[in-house]
């Protein structure tokens, strides 16, 4: 229904006319089209699209260090952590306001498990110290301040002086450690927790420093004025001490080490552990040989991937093959045998070869009773490698039938029969013939075999033993078991991006215009 | 059967179709199989009966409860009332804020001798966020008709790494967690020392160069129904698994030539929690249901349907029959003097900080 663009120019009457009805309906068509696939577009961008791109960006998110830690993270950038010595105490001092925060609002073993994965121990260290925080020897800021005058005892009072935007914009610190204390315990009757004291010491002693309560009115200004005086010369408490005698793991540096590197908000260290490295004092290093796992597993996942694939053609050729050529009633019943193994479950299918397979299994047993190897020596087929591939080879099989057979359908007899009567013997007739114009299905077969084994978890994971396992098993680890969904994101991510590297290859090998589904 | 069993997904269109006016539907989450009947057995339907406004749907995804507990939080919409984990899952859970703290003392019934049920589960107690229910353990089955082994039989966990007594393949379990353990107690550590030890400089290459010493004869497995399946085939000689499910194999299957090795079980826990963020009204039904569910008569009637040890100990005394085959159900408690001579008491916080990076040293050696 094209309509040469050439006419409606040459109309010279209603052409403007024309030309607008021909794009309104166009747009229309569009629009219609666009409405027809809006479900299916949707569909993928919410279950497909998005997944990824948040899987994309967990492996580098790290938010939780800053947010839970902010002063903390502030107060260590300044520190060396290259120094003989451990972070000053405005580092401690800043660490007990933020934990004592986080307490409050349960998030210190948050940020301890977050930690835990880059240097094990500081999960408990977190957890411990959230205990032991009320026990310190805190008491000389409270003093302080209900020496100043009895209203700072009062939790409304605190309530009322935040309320007081200036009194906020002063002390927007103490405002936050107060809201804190506030969420947790507004109504409760509870005396005003000691690190909102300690907060409002050390801000206020700091904007005394800078003359910043001089200008200040409102109704606050004298009751912050008269707490102001002498607030340096609080009994101040070493954080330091205190911390490291809850726990000496406080006053080690790699400790403090760690929280510093792992402060940014994005991270590239879910990706060096993916990768078997980590962040060390001068750049990047390599982790210790007994930790390294994931260069070894990623390699094999490729190995036993393509060899699955491989064992797909040899076995799947012969069978499209015969399914192809076989008069139609007889191609039907072994269909359905190619098929059935479709409407098994996974798992009993597995578990079948593990029945077979095993030491004590039906193979084993027939090879034994015939006589070919002794009781002895048993083969070992299974919980290895050589199990994990036949299973996996058996399970995808159909996905590389398929496809073969519906190209194959597709090639006319009489193109083999032709080349024979042309003198070819029946293996140049298949192979300068037949073969190549079955390509494109092995093509597609091979695709969506490797996709398939590349990402599989089950199989490997029951009959793999120790070295059939693949890469998925240890992204399921960290997905469910370990919780490091960073770590987990990042194998994934690697694991996408080999894929798509690979099909860039064998696009540029193969060609994927030559893949056909049938 | 009353009961319906409906997956996760459809619980949300279940509590729309409702029942009865007022009615509550819980769900709660469990490891399904014959651990979930035993629940429903001992808890749920006698609950339901007392209280016909409230409906327990059951769900079996406690395999991956952390992983689904924090995308449900992420997501703003917990879908669960009450959940069965592990004790390790229970701290893991605690400290990223998943599951709610327990005021035991209010929130659960005192024994019927008045002791207050902090006191009741005692040392059990390991996590602020956890109600313990079970204890189980991890311990060995081994064949009593191995030619090899010319009539011995093993007494000792160490004669796992025997292999000139004890020829033949083991079964041990796809993960370091009471492996190493054992291991390091091999190399002549005293039980109540092998944290220290495996924490020590080169403690954990000792137990792995312990494990080497059999690695060749070590089938990994991953399912608990793994080690009766292999056991019975005679696909092993010895092999560890929980001891419910060598009781199963033993006393409910029926395997004669099947014995239980209880030196050195690894005792572990299994118990509620209560996700963080629940509705007050789900809250009230679902701390309704943990009150009854986890009194000492509750407790005790669980035993009659799986060989798990009650975790309360007023309980203890109460433990009765098998519900089905009426044998004594107290001599196939883990907890049971006899059996409890000798075991590797479970250290959780030690684990849930070297966990994962001793499960990341394990599998490097295992692929190795």
């Amino acid at each position: 229904m094209a309509t040469a663009p050439g006419t409606i120019a040459d109309a010279p009457e209603g052409g403007a006319e024309l030309r607008r009805r021909l794009r309104r309906s166009l747009r229309w068509q569009k629009t219609r089209a666009l409405l027809l696939i809006a479900p299916l577009l949707i569909f993928i961008l919410v279950t497909f699209i998005a997944p990824i791109a948040d899987m994309l960006f967990r492996s580098v998110e790290n938010g939780i260090v800053s947010t839970t830690l902010p002063r903390t993270v502030a107060a260590l950038a300044q520190w060396d952590s290259r120094a003989d010595e451990l972070p000053g105490e405005n580092v401690f001092e800043a660490f007990y306001l933020d934990l004592s925060i986080a307490v409050e609002r349960k998030a210190h073993t948050r940020v301890g498990s977050r930690l835990n994965y880059e240097s094990p121990g500081i999960a408990s260290l977190f957890r411990r110290a959230g205990r032991a925080l009320t026990e310190f020897d805190t008491g000389s800021y409270r003093d302080h301040f209900f020496a100043a005058g009895e209203a700072w005892g009062s939790a409304e009072h605190l309530a009322g002086l935040f309320e007081d935007p200036s009194a906020s914009k002063l002390l927007p610190e103490t405002a936050n450690a107060f809201r804190a204390w506030h969420g947790r315990n507004a109504g409760r009757n509870r005396p005003v927790a000691d690190y909102v004291y300690v907060s409002l010491a050390r801000e206020l002693d700091a904007a005394a420093a800078g003359n910043e309560l001089d200008g200040l009115d409102g109704p606050h200004a004298r009751s912050l004025a008269d707490a102001a005086a002498g607030v340096g010369d609080i009994a101040e408490i070493s954080f330091r001490e205190a911390f490291v005698e809850a726990s000496e793991g406080w006053g080690e540096r790699d400790l403090w080490r760690t929280i510093q590197v792992f402060s940014p908000r994005f991270t590239e260290g879910y990706f060096l552990n993916a990768v078997d490295m980590k962040k060390g004092l001068d750049g990047f290093e390599a982790r210790p040989d007994n930790e390294r796992i994931y260069g070894v597993i990623f390699a094999r996942t490729l190995f036993m991937s393509l060899t699955i694939t491989v064992g797909c053609i040899l076995l799947g050729y012969p069978v499209a093959y015969l399914l192809a050529s076989l008069p139609l009633a007889r191609a039907n019943i072994l269909m359905i045998l190619v098929l059935l193994p479709f409407w098994t479950s996974l798992l009993v299918r597995t578990s079948a070869w593990k029945v077979l397979l095993q030491q004590q299994g039906v193979i084993n047993d027939i090879l034994v009773t015939i006589g070919i190897i002794g009781d002895g020596n048993r083969l070992i087929m299974i919980n290895n490698q050589f199990g994990t591939i036949v299973a996996m080879t058996h399970i995808l099989l159909p996905f590389m039938i398929l496809p073969l057979y519906a190209v194959m359908k597709t090639i006319p007899p009489s193109y083999v029969r032709a080349a024979r009567s042309l003198g070819a013997s029946s293996w140049t007739a298949f192979r300068r013939v037949y073969f190549p114009q079955s390509l494109p299905g092995i093509g597609a077969g091979c695709v969506l075999v490797f996709i398939l084994a590349i990402g599989y978890y089950i199989t490997p994971e029951l009959v793999g033993g120790t070295k059939g396992i693949f890469i998925s098993n240890r992204i399921a680890y960290h997905i469910s078991s370990s919780l490091n969904w960073g770590l987990g994101a990042a194998l994934g991510t690697i694991l996408l991006a080999a894929v798509l590297i690979l099909y860039w290859v064998y696009d540029r090998i193969v060609g994927i215009d030559n893949v056909k589904l049938g | 059967m009353k009961l319906k069993l409906v997956v996760a997904t459809a619980t949300g269109a279940l509590a729309l179709a409702g029942g009865p006016v007022g009615a509550i539907d819980l769900t709660v989450v469990s490891w399904g199989g014959a651990y979930s009947q035993s629940q429903i057995n001992a808890y749920h339907n006698p609950y339901m009966e007392m209280n016909p406004d409230v409906n327990i749907i059951h769900d079996e995804s406690s395999y991956e409860a952390v992983a689904k507990l924090r995308a449900m939080n992420e997501a703003g919409n917990i879908t669960w009332d009450l959940v069965d984990v592990v004790a390790a899952d229970a701290i893991r859970l605690c400290d990223e804020g998943l599951a709610m703290e327990i005021d035991f003392d209010n929130m659960l019934e005192s024994a019927p001798d008045g002791t207050s049920a902090s006191e009741d589960f005692g040392a059990l107690i390991i996590s602020d966020c956890y109600i313990p229910q079970i204890v189980y353990s991890t311990t060995f089955g081994y064949r009593t008709d191995v030619a090899e082994w010319e009539g011995r039989e093993p007494n000792s966990v160490c004669d796992i790494f025997d292999l000139e007594s004890f020829p033949g393949k083991r079964a041990l379990e796809k993960r370091p967690i009471n492996n190493v353990e054992w291991a390091i107690h091999c190399t002549g550590v005293p039980l109540d020392e092998v944290y220290d030890a495996l924490g020590a400089e080169g403690g954990l290459e000792k137990a792995l160069a312990k494990l080497d010493t059999i690695k060749d004869d070590v089938i990994w497995w991953a399912a608990g129904a793994d080690t009766p399946q292999l056991l019975a085939d005679g696909e092993i000689v010895i092999g560890s698994t929980y001891n419910g499910r060598l009781f199963s194999l033993i006393e409910e299957k029926g395997a004669e030539n099947v014995k239980m090795l209880w030196d050195a079980q690894a005792f572990d826990l299994d118990g509620w929690i209560i996700p963080e963020g629940l509705p007050q009204d789900r809250l009230d039904a679902t701390l309704a249901l943990v009150r009854f569910a986890t009194d000492t008569q509750r407790l005790a009637d669980q035993a009659k349907y799986i060989s798990y040890g009650p975790a309360r100990m007023s309980s203890a005394p109460l433990v009765g029959q098998h519900a089905t085959l009426g044998i004594d159900m107290a001599p196939h408690m883990p907890t049971d003097p006899a059996n409890a001579k000798n075991t590797l008491i479970y250290d959780y916080k030690w684990w849930a900080d070297y966990r994962d990076d001793i499960d990341a040293k394990f599998q490097a050696w295992l692929a190795k």
